[in-house]
């Protein structure tokens, strides 16, 4: 099976969703609401490391406001450029801004079983199920803990889902589903037995954590803590936050995106307050309310601007960015999917947003369905030929070509056509085949998409993981369960 | 004139207008009406109006949560007043709410909240990351009806249950109802932990609300 993982790399399309002016109009703004209004930090450590740092710190409200000096002095230490590693090295992915990688959705609470079809809560065999077909698959670049493994024990569960994906994986492994201390600890000796020592995670990490925000501006006390344990090891860390407009941020999209960018942005100059070069990424899904219910859509015209505008908040910066794209809210692999997929996807690359994540999930990240997972591959396959836009030099006009058909005849014998043929795009779950042939068997890229998960699923086998290293995973798990 | 009074009350509901519902409120104590009557005659009018173009998609969200905040404020003002008087407001039931302990999220718990008061149940909000232990004295603090606990994490869900056996160890579980939702929240989940309902939205919410302390 192919190593190769398929990433965008030298797009040649553009978009200036912002302009230059805008940007600095939308970060003043940040700078004032966290030096005005405040962002809240419910974490012992994290208010301690501001206080220390000149901040001001409102103890009782956890609430700290910090001048905007201080802020734009801590971001100055965020690396630009880094990678994240992979259990093989040849699948580390480098965070340059020049390539786009995707990876699977995470922390679903249900799936649609891939024999039966039914609905059911997900288990721990879902994770490793789902970790071996990402494993063979090209476009996955990465893999979030998929759906949480519900039938091991809360508190170690986090730990239990990461082993699994090594066991079935050797790509990089980014998890959203450890959002405490102790966890995070445990997860960061487990990734040190891949690398020869928590000490190296530093220069090959294999693992990295990605962490929510608490809109409006404010964290998670755990999350905070866990992310200051991967700052102290140089592990790549992330606030992801997840305004939303009507909700959780103003109705407004610059505002919401103020909103946003004040939580990323506090809690990123926290961590290099605490460890100055730590490797910090940009981390956003934010989305609008549904006018009716309250409900986060994931998906419609102001996803795909904030998957865009986004981008060029986290270049601003310097710092990689993660994109909240995919995810559609749709309950089965349908129009809307389609159409919330593509378009969120679509703009999110087309700024080289550097992580989107990710494939698989139906129902606003609730429901994780195998043919939903394939179809987004294929999804980010045609998005990615379309990045590579239309390259016009004399070998791509073809001129001899076209002299050799004249008026008139075809083009299907020529050399230049079989030398370039295999530049147009193969689509796997397209159907592109005679109406009767349709009627008579009425399937469609949702048949064709399971039957690719189920059958990578029965014959792919990932590089088996030294069962030496298993056995102390499973030790630094066990320690913490018999507590 | 008292007429146009309660007309006013409505407006302010409509219009989601807390500052004016307060006024009309006081305006209402100074002119010696009822309390209970300016709230089923003026405010709750437009309670009704609000929820009703609600449910037909002409009125959005916010609207339905500035006018359920209006009515709160008003109700707040007129309380002192019901109590010289020895009246209360009839409430459909006491509910003690919260998203339970390590678990953060917050707004359907909130909407759920909002639509239960407006929709006449006194609502105990007792906010995020609550400890059982937290939730079990407000509920005996209060007397109440019914718990509904909100649970969007696999991890956190599990509190549903402790605060169920709690309950039942107290030998509380046949006064009080739970209801219960979230994200991972299953009709499956339901059965296991033997809760009492869920809804996967705020309306629905109501509804199995209503149901469980039988009015309807
Ligand atoms: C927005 C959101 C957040 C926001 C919340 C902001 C806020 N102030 O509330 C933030 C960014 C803070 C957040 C944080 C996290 N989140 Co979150 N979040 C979501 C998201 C996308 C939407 C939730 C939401 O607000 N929905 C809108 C409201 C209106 O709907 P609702 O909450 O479902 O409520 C309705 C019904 O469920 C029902 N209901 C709810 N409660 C009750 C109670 C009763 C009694 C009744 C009757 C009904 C009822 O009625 C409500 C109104 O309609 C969900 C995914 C999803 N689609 O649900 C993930 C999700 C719940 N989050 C998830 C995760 C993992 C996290 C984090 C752990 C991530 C991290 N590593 O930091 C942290 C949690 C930290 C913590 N300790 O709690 C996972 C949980 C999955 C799991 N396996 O456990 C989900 C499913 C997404 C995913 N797949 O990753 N999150």
């Amino acid at each position: 099976m192919s190593k190769k993982i398929k990433s965008i790399t030298n797009p040649k399309l553009h978009l200036e969703i912002l302009t230059p002016q805008e940007v600095k109009k939308i970060h003043d703004a940040t700078l004032w609401i966290i030096e005005k209004v405040g962002v809240r930090f419910p974490s012992k450590r994290a208010l301690e490391i501001w206080a220390a740092n000149g901040a001001q710190v409102d103890a009782e409200k956890m609430v700290v406001r910090a001048k905007a000096e201080l802020i734009e002095k801590a971001l100055k230490t965020c690396p630009p450029v880094y990678q994240l590693a992979a259990r093989d090295p040849q699948q580390d992915l480098p965070l340059d801004g020049n390539h786009v990688f995707v990876g699977t959705d995470g922390c679903g609470v249900e799936v649609l079983d891939i024999h039966s079809g039914k609905r059911r809560v997900s288990c721990l065999q879902d994770v490793r199920d789902i970790s071996l077909i990402a494993d063979a698959t090209e476009e996955v670049g990465f893999h979030w803990v998929p759906v949480s493994a519900q039938d091991m024990p809360p508190e170690t569960r986090g730990l239990h889902e990461i082993k699994a994906i090594w066991e079935n994986s050797t790509k990089h492994v980014q998890t959203e589903s450890i959002y405490n201390e102790q966890e995070a600890r445990a997860a960061v000796e487990m990734a040190g037995l891949l690398v020869g020592g928590k000490d190296k995670l530093r220069h090959r990490p294999v693992l990295s954590l990605m962490q929510c925000s608490a809109s409006p501006l404010g964290h998670d006390g755990g999350s905070l803590d866990a992310a200051l344990v991967a700052g102290e090891y140089g592990i790549p860390t992330g606030f992801m936050s997840m305004a939303a407009n009507l909700t959780t941020g103003p109705a407004t999209l610059a505002g919401n995106l103020a909103v946003g960018n004040a939580e990323v942005i506090a809690g990123t100059a926290l961590i290099q307050l605490a460890f100055p070069g730590a490797p910090v990424f940009y981390a956003a899904a934010q989305t609008a309310s549904d006018l009716r219910t309250g409900a986060y859509t994931g998906g419609g015209p102001e996803d795909f601007l904030y998957g865009a505008a986004t981008n060029v908040l986290s270049d601003f910066y310097d710092i990689p960015l993660s994109m909240g794209s995919f995810a559609t809210g749709a309950k089965e692999p349908n129009w809307q999917a389609g159409i919330e997929n593509s378009l969120s996807t679509f703009m999110a690359c087309i700024v080289m947003s550097d992580m989107l994540l990710g494939v698989g999930f139906l129902h606003g990240s609730r429901i994780w369905s195998f043919a939903e997972m394939m179809m987004d591959c294929e999804l980010f396959s045609i998005i990615h030929k379309t990045m590579q836009g239309i390259i016009v030099d004399d070998e791509t006009l073809a001129l001899d070509a076209i002299a050799a058909v004249g008026p008139g005849g075809n083009f299907l014998s020529q050399k230049h056509t079989l030398k370039h043929m295999r530049d147009l795009f193969l689509p796997q779950f397209m159907d592109r085949r005679p109406y009767n042939e349709w009627e008579t068997k009425k399937d469609d890229a949702r048949d064709w998409a399971l039957a690719k998960a189920l059958k990578t699923l029965e014959t792919h086998q990932p590089d088996p993981l030294d069962e030496k290293i298993k056995l102390e995973m499973s030790k630094i798990i066990s320690s913490l369960e018999s507590k | 004139m008292t007429d146009e009074l309660f007309q006013k009350m409505s407006q302010s509901i409509l219009d989601g207008d807390s500052d004016a519902a307060i006024a009309l409120a006081k305006q209402a104590i100074d002119s010696g009406i009822d309390p209970l009557e300016a709230i089923s005659k003026g405010f709750v009018v437009g309670v009704n109006q609000v929820g009703e173009s609600f449910a037909c998609g002409q009125a959005f969200l916010p609207e339905l949560v500035m006018a359920g905040e209006a009515m709160k404020a008003a109700v707040a003002t007129l309380e002192p007043e019901m109590q010289k008087r020895g009246t209360s407001r009839q409430v459909y039931g006491k509910v003690v709410l919260a998203t339970v302990e390590g678990d953060i999220h917050e707004i359907g718990k909130t909407l759920v909240g909002t639509m239960l008061s407006a929709s006449g149940f006194q609502v105990y909000d007792l906010g995020v990351d609550v400890p059982t232990a937290k939730i079990i004295e407000k509920v005996k603090e209060v007397d109440a009806d019914l718990v509904g606990l909100s649970a969007l994490l696999t991890t956190t869900m599990v509190k549903q249950k402790e605060v169920i056996d709690e309950l039942d160890k107290l030998g509380l579980r046949k006064k009080v109802k739970v209801m219960v939702g979230g994200a991972p929240v299953t009709k499956d989940w339901v059965q296991k932990i033997e809760a009492d309902g869920y809804s996967e939205d705020a309306i629905g919410a109501v509804g199995l609300a209503k149901r469980l302390v039988g009015v309807v």
